[in-house]
């Protein structure tokens, strides 16, 4: 595999994203609704991120899920996982039919990412804050190994909270971890409040600029901008990069977006069928 | 203890590259030879354990042979979570060696006493738990540990101990006790920095005309259960000695292992540490004092279970 930098997306590949980014989310509302499983909104929030990472940026060969030069992906917000599971399926990892195993007894596809069992899952997350200093670990042993992939990292804004994401932080910065770049989620909810009302994140983008990285804020639905910030890592600053996504929960259905309710909600049958439509894959 | 740490892991680390050492900001000076030698596979972590052992476990999902170590407690409650699900749920080869072990660094305190890691240890699957009874007990375990491909938990006590064995640990294996002097009426079975006092009440039963055979258990687990059978059927008494809390410590797993196996138990002991913080000031031969668990107050209590079986 080559890690040559991939041109910007054109007009024309950011269209063929956006049917991707429907399609995701198309996916990941059946799954929430045959499974009735919670954190719907949690994974329409970041899909247009997984979407940037798994169909433009990411080196990686479903063939191959343990080319040990692939570039990592952490879903370190686990609780996200469908939107992993639906973008894995749909590149290919495994057959699409398994995602109807979603939360089933027995399966592989639990409510967070497990550890050694499914291709493509570089970790099994869930508990949060874990997703980064494991990347950290990662991109070092790359080094040491002379293997030139990158590690991006998935985190809720939610996650900020946990103290673990600033000592990897810190450290990341110490050890100039330039292949390392951390994408927050940043839809403002929690589980059960408003972010920023439960522990102050804002300025999000100056803390983590001030733990010495190279932080910037960008559109999370804006998906040509997502895969060219995350495709330009490492970006010659030298330091790790921290995308601060601006993203709206529930993000792609109007009767779900910034409604904190679907944290733990899913869908009925008739709300999926009004959802898909408003998608455009009806 | 730590200082045959130090020199084993740079030894190792010239043969094998994947050996990484990973500090929390500790052992001022004792790193500087794999510093010198291998200056791109040392990092200090700094106090910062919870990413320490996240680093060493992505490292190790990616072919290294990550060393992490700290003070006990700081090792081993402080980042447990990671231990549990970043190490261990993954079944990844990160050694995790802890100094100060029980009451080794007991002049500092109960933040830095360490009595219930192992109780917290064992208890996570694919978790292997080796507690040295001496420096070449150290540096065996540490070579072991390198050739295999799952997590290992090292607890060394501090340094200067008393050196047990006269060389090199050729037969040293993961999960089989080496036994240290023979005997045949009591079993002394000993884990970690215990050794020597096990050692030392062995001397002062035979004084009292007990033989005492001394075992340096020092896998807690995988238990050798072989060697427990063998004892538990051969010696009129067993006992299990360690600087840990008797909830969930050696003894503890040996207990169970006699409940499941349903093995005549009448003729068993434990010494450990009990359900309190040892708050006072002092070193740890004080403590050890004060708990009961120096070598002549395990004797005595030997002793006196030994006659209390006679007058039945």
């Amino acid at each position: 595999m080559n890690v040559a930098v991939r041109k910007p997306a054109t007009q024309a590949e950011a269209g063929a994203l956006k049917l991707y980014a429907a399609q995701l989310r198309g996916k990941i509302i059946e799954m929430s609704h045959a499974a009735q499983a919670a954190h719907l909104a949690s994974s329409l929030s970041c899909a247009d991120i997984v979407t940037a990472a798994y169909w433009h940026v990411l080196n990686v060969n479903p063939g191959r899920p343990d080319d040990p030069l692939r570039d990592r992906f952490i879903l370190s917000k686990g609780h996200a996982a469908a939107a992993l599971y639906a973008a894995l399926a749909m590149k290919g990892y495994f057959p699409i039919e398994e995602l109807n195993t979603y939360c089933k007894d027995g399966g592989r596809l639990a409510e967070h990412p497990p550890a050694n069992l499914l291709p493509g899952v570089e970790a099994a997350t869930g508990s949060l804050g874990h997703g980064l200093p494991l990347g950290c670990g990662m991109a070092l042993s790359g080094r040491i190994k002379g293997e030139a992939f990158r590690v991006f990292a998935l985190l809720s804004d939610g996650e900020n909270n946990e103290g673990s994401v600033w000592e990897a932080a810190m450290f990341a910065a110490a050890q100039k971890l330039d292949n390392v770049c951390v994408i927050v989620d940043y839809n403002k909810w929690q589980a059960t409040a408003r972010s920023n009302e439960t522990l102050m994140l804002a300025p999000l983008r100056d803390k983590w600029a001030a733990f010495g990285w190279d932080a910037r804020e960008i559109d999370g639905h804006d998906i040509g901008a997502l895969a060219e910030a995350m495709q330009g890592v490492p970006n010659g600053s030298g330091k790790p990069v921290a995308l601060i996504a601006h993203t709206i929960k529930g993000k792609g259905v109007s009767f779900m977006e910034d409604d904190n309710n679907w944290h733990y909600r899913a869908p009925t049958a008739d709300e999926v069928v009004k959802a898909h439509k408003e998608l455009g894959i009806a | 203890m730590r200082n045959a740490f130090a020199d084993e892991l740079t030894k190792l680390g010239d043969k094998d590259s994947r050996v990484v050492m990973l500090s929390g900001d500790i052992g001022n000076r004792l790193f500087d030879k794999f510093k010198a030698k291998h200056p791109s596979r040392f990092f200090n972590c700094g106090v910062a354990e919870a990413n320490m052992m996240g680093v060493a476990a992505g490292m190790a999902m990616n072919g290294l042979r990550p060393v992490a170590y700290t003070i006990t407690p700081f090792v081993t409650t402080r980042c447990l979570e990671q231990i549990r699900t970043d190490v261990c749920y993954h079944e990844v080869p990160v050694t995790i060696v802890a100094v100060g072990a029980g009451l080794a660094y007991s002049g500092l305190g109960p933040t830095h006493h360490a009595c219930e890691d192992i109780s917290f240890l064992r208890s996570i699957p694919n978790m292997v738990v080796i507690c040295p009874g001496d420096a070449f007990e150290v540096r065996a375990a540490l070579r072991a540990s390198m050739q295999q491909d799952h997590p290992v938990y090292i607890r060394m006590g501090k340094k200067g101990e008393p050196v047990v064995h006269a060389g090199p640990l050729a037969n040293f294996q993961i999960g089989k006790a080496t036994p240290v002097s023979d005997g045949k009426d009591v079993c002394l079975l000993s884990t970690g920095n215990m050794l020597p006092e096990a050692i030392e009440a062995a001397h002062k039963l035979k004084e009292r005309g007990i033989s005492a055979q001394v075992v340096s258990f020092h896998t807690v687990k995988p238990l050798d259960e072989a060697y427990l059978k063998d004892a538990f059927g051969r010696f009129k008494l067993v006992a299990t000695i360690e600087e840990h809390s008797l909830i969930g410590g050696f003894g503890a797993a040996v207990s169970e292992w006699l409940a499941d196996t349903r093995t005549r138990n009448q003729n068993f002991m434990r010494f450990g540490t009990p359900d309190a913080f040892f708050k006072k000031s002092g070193e740890q031969e004080y403590a050890r004092e004060m708990l009961g668990l120096s070598a002549h107050q395990i004797a005595e209590k030997i002793i006196s279970r030994a006659a209390l079986r006679r007058d039945r």
